[in-house]
């Protein structure tokens, strides 16, 4: 029997147990045994197994053979864990809710996966009871389409935004308004970032992007606006408040900038995009959205408790390394940043022959995926920016992505009236869900693994469940 | 100064009489007695002219009070434009007019009004071979009438290779030919220019099927893959029916409604 002497690194590149000679026959089953054994784990944990960022599909010996890697030298196994739950894949719609009178833009679900909002061109933003699937509430103050609705990450206020350049603070448990309407954005909404939890256990403090070329950060309790960040020369298309202290904004100027989150000073801009930034994504991006709540639901004693949970999950997810962020553009590119260490790019991604529409990163920060108007997804690696596989299969172009929480599926909605799931580990096509009748607009995936809710331009809300 | 203007030149040299201003004022209060008293008294076409008159400077003066009254009532806030609402991410773009993407919620409403098959132009006019074809006198001598040419439009596939012409019995003149059909889509209210794929009836006959003559009423399978439409399994639609609503041959172009 051949065999080949391999050494088991972490994804931080450090060592774990001796040089071992292995088998070459042997399969990534096998293998977890082993590394559990070497990590004296007291419950079996799964893994994934990667050999220079090959993963091992099938035996050692295949990935070996295939990319062409030599057993003369010492063969250096990456093992990356796996969350320890499973997200089944959502297979059906339980559910098709109308209310709304025009097309829904935009839907949220909360840091639980327990609430549900829907923005609508209606100007109305619609609760739903996601136990019983049916409406909830009805929450009626904007003049015009709700462009954003968007949970804080403890779950306990809502936001939205709406063509208007208006925003509100909503309750959404009893549906009232919590503070006035703040309106001092002079065109929409654009985009809505919460302070991460993990920061500020309040999460009094919000973000928002809008056209008028500014990004506002308010004070919820009072509804006084802390600062202004102005200096894009055009509409922003994205913010994003960092969990190192720093908001992100992104524009159509072409520019990404840097901000601190404590004063609003203007750090550094971030430019090598040709055309508009549309959309941004950070690799920690699930987690501030989450929070502190994982996937065993803990019921928290006090603020305190709460908030490191929330910093554990936070640095589980960042590593040692600082924040990724990736940036998806009009000029059909990607670039891939860590713009706490520098200012230039680390990978510039090429392949979509449209715009790109989202990006998106895995939970676990390990993917990004790539919506684009090119009708294809795109799969690349989140530490190195190398492109992994293209998810073909919609006729028309995507909109949105979202992984489920355990990073193993991927569900995505486009022009073409469908929504459809994704395997990533196989890289295929998982389930198809059609039943909509026009433009899927909008698709998110709860927290908690439970659902996928979609809201399509036909004014209906779908909710779809295993 | 005009000779005539006596009263002008007094006024300049010695001022107004004391008492013109009052005169002025009452010549004034009195005139709509006056002008009544005329409308009450004009007969006939001056009658006419007068009321004419009336009329325009009465329309002026009510414009100009609500002119007036403009800055004080309170206007009504327009209400800003609710349909086709887009998200944040095509806001900005310039997407294809709303109208060339075909929207399901409209076939839904379709489907549920009763009647499948309602062709827009349920009876035609049945056309005779006479009117249909010309008949072509062929031979050294022109005695041979075997041959006809098609008077109507028609429609030839890509990849028709003739006969010879010793087979060839009906000629398809070239100029007659057509490619494209511009099609209302009938609840969208707008027209696109479309291929033809090919000829599905022609109600007079299946020869004239057969032989890809458009006439007014007759399915033809026009190109719509541009215009978006998906069916709700997500596949792009290729092929649909039309009929054609006029008279190709005078008109010198195709007009026909999607059937959907």
């Amino acid at each position: 029997m051949k065999t080949a002497i391999c050494q088991f690194k972490t994804p931080d590149d450090e060592k774990s147990g001796p040089e071992l000679d292995l088998p070459l026959d042997i399969n990534p089953q096998q293998l977890q045994v082993l590394v559990n054994d070497i990590l004296r784990q007291e419950e079996e944990l799964p893994y994934s197994f990667y050999v220079n960022d090959f993963e091992i599909q099938k035996t050692l010996n295949q990935t070996l053979k295939k990319n062409e890697i030599s057993t003369e030298q010492v063969v250096q196994i990456v093992y990356q864990p796996q969350s320890i739950f499973k997200v089944r894949s959502v297979t059906r719609c339980t559910s098709t809710l109308p209310g709304h009178t025009e097309a829904i833009l935009n839907v949220n679900f909360g840091p639980k996966g327990r609430s549900l909002a829907s923005g609508s061109g209606d100007t109305t933003v619609r609760l739903w009871d996601l136990n019983t699937q049916t409406p909830l509430k009805v929450l009626k103050a904007h003049s015009n389409w709700v462009l954003f609705v968007c949970f804080s990450p403890d779950g306990k206020r809502l936001a939205t935004g709406c063509m208007d350049g208006k925003v509100n603070i909503w309750d959404p448990f009893t549906g009232e308004q919590l503070i006035d309407t703040l309106s001092s954005h002079r065109k929409w909404i654009t985009y809505i970032a919460w302070e991460p939890f993990h920061q500020n256990p309040k999460c009094n403090h919000l973000a928002t992007a809008s056209k008028d070329c500014t990004v506002r950060v308010w004070n919820v309790d009072t509804g006084d606006c802390k600062f202004i960040l102005a200096g894009h020369k055009s509409s922003i298309t994205c913010v994003k408040w960092g969990g190192e202290g720093l908001i992100y904004t992104a524009s159509q100027d072409r520019t990404i900038k840097v901000w601190s989150a404590k004063n609003g000073k203007f750090l550094k801009s971030l430019e090598e995009h040709g055309h508009w930034v549309n959309t941004m994504a950070l690799n920690t991006d699930f987690v501030i959205r989450t929070g502190p709540f994982d996937h065993t639901m803990p019921n928290f004693k006090s603020d305190k408790d709460a908030q490191k949970s929330a910093l554990k999950r936070y640095d589980e997810v960042k590593g040692k390394e600082s924040e990724f962020l990736v940036t998806g553009s009009d000029d059909f590119t990607m670039f891939l940043w860590q713009p706490k260490k520098k200012r230039t790019s680390i990978k510039r991604m090429i392949g979509h022959r449209q715009l790109i529409n989202q990006v998106c990163f895995s939970p676990n920060g390990r993917i990004i995926a790539s919506a684009s108007f090119d009708k294809s997804i795109k799969l690349w690696d989140g530490k190195t920016g190398n492109f992994l596989c293209t998810l073909f299969g919609h006729v028309g172009p995507v909109y949105q992505v979202s992984f489920s929480s355990d990073s193993r599926l991927l569900v995505s909605s486009s022009k073409d009236s469908t929504v459809k799931v994704w395997d990533i580990k196989t890289k295929k096509l998982k389930n198809d869900l059609p039943g909509h009748l026009d433009e899927v607009f909008a698709v998110d995936f709860s927290p908690d693994g439970q659902s996928v809710a979609s809201g399509s331009k036909d004014r209906l809300l779908k909710i779809w469940k295993n | 100064m005009p000779q005539n203007e006596f009263i002008e030149l007094r006024q300049k040299r010695y001022g107004y009489r004391l008492n013109y201003f009052e005169k002025q004022r009452k010549k004034q209060a009195r005139n709509r007695k006056m002008a009544s008293k005329m409308s009450k008294r004009l007969k006939g076409i001056r009658a006419k002219l007068y009321h004419k008159q009336r009329y325009a400077e009465k329309a002026k003066l009510r414009k100009l009070i609500s002119q007036f009254n403009e800055k004080t009532t309170k206007k009504k806030q327009k209400t800003p434009q609710l349909e086709g609402a887009l998200p944040t991410y095509l806001l900005d773009r310039e997407t294809v007019s709303r109208s060339k993407v075909l929207s399901q919620t409209i076939k839904q409403k379709r489907k549920e009004k009763a009647g499948k098959w309602n062709v827009p132009l349920p009876k035609v006019r049945p056309i005779s071979d006479d009117e249909m074809f010309k008949v072509m006198r062929t031979g050294k001598r022109k005695r041979k009438q075997w041959k006809r040419v098609v008077t109507k439009a028609t429609f030839v596939g890509e990849n028709f290779t003739r006969k010879p012409p010793k087979y060839e019995r009906f000629i398809r003149p070239v100029s007659l030919r057509y490619k494209k059909a511009q099609v209302v889509h009938p609840e969208l209210k707008t027209t696109f220019s479309l291929d033809i794929l090919k000829i599905k009836k022609n109600p007079s006959g299946t020869l004239y099927t057969q032989l890809g003559v458009i006439t007014k009423g007759t399915i033809i399978e026009v190109n719509v893959s541009d215009l978006g439409i998906v069916t709700p399994g997500g596949r792009v639609v290729w092929g649909k029916f039309a009929q054609v609503t006029n008279n190709p041959e005078n008109d010198g172009v195709i007009n026909a409604v999607l059937l959907v």
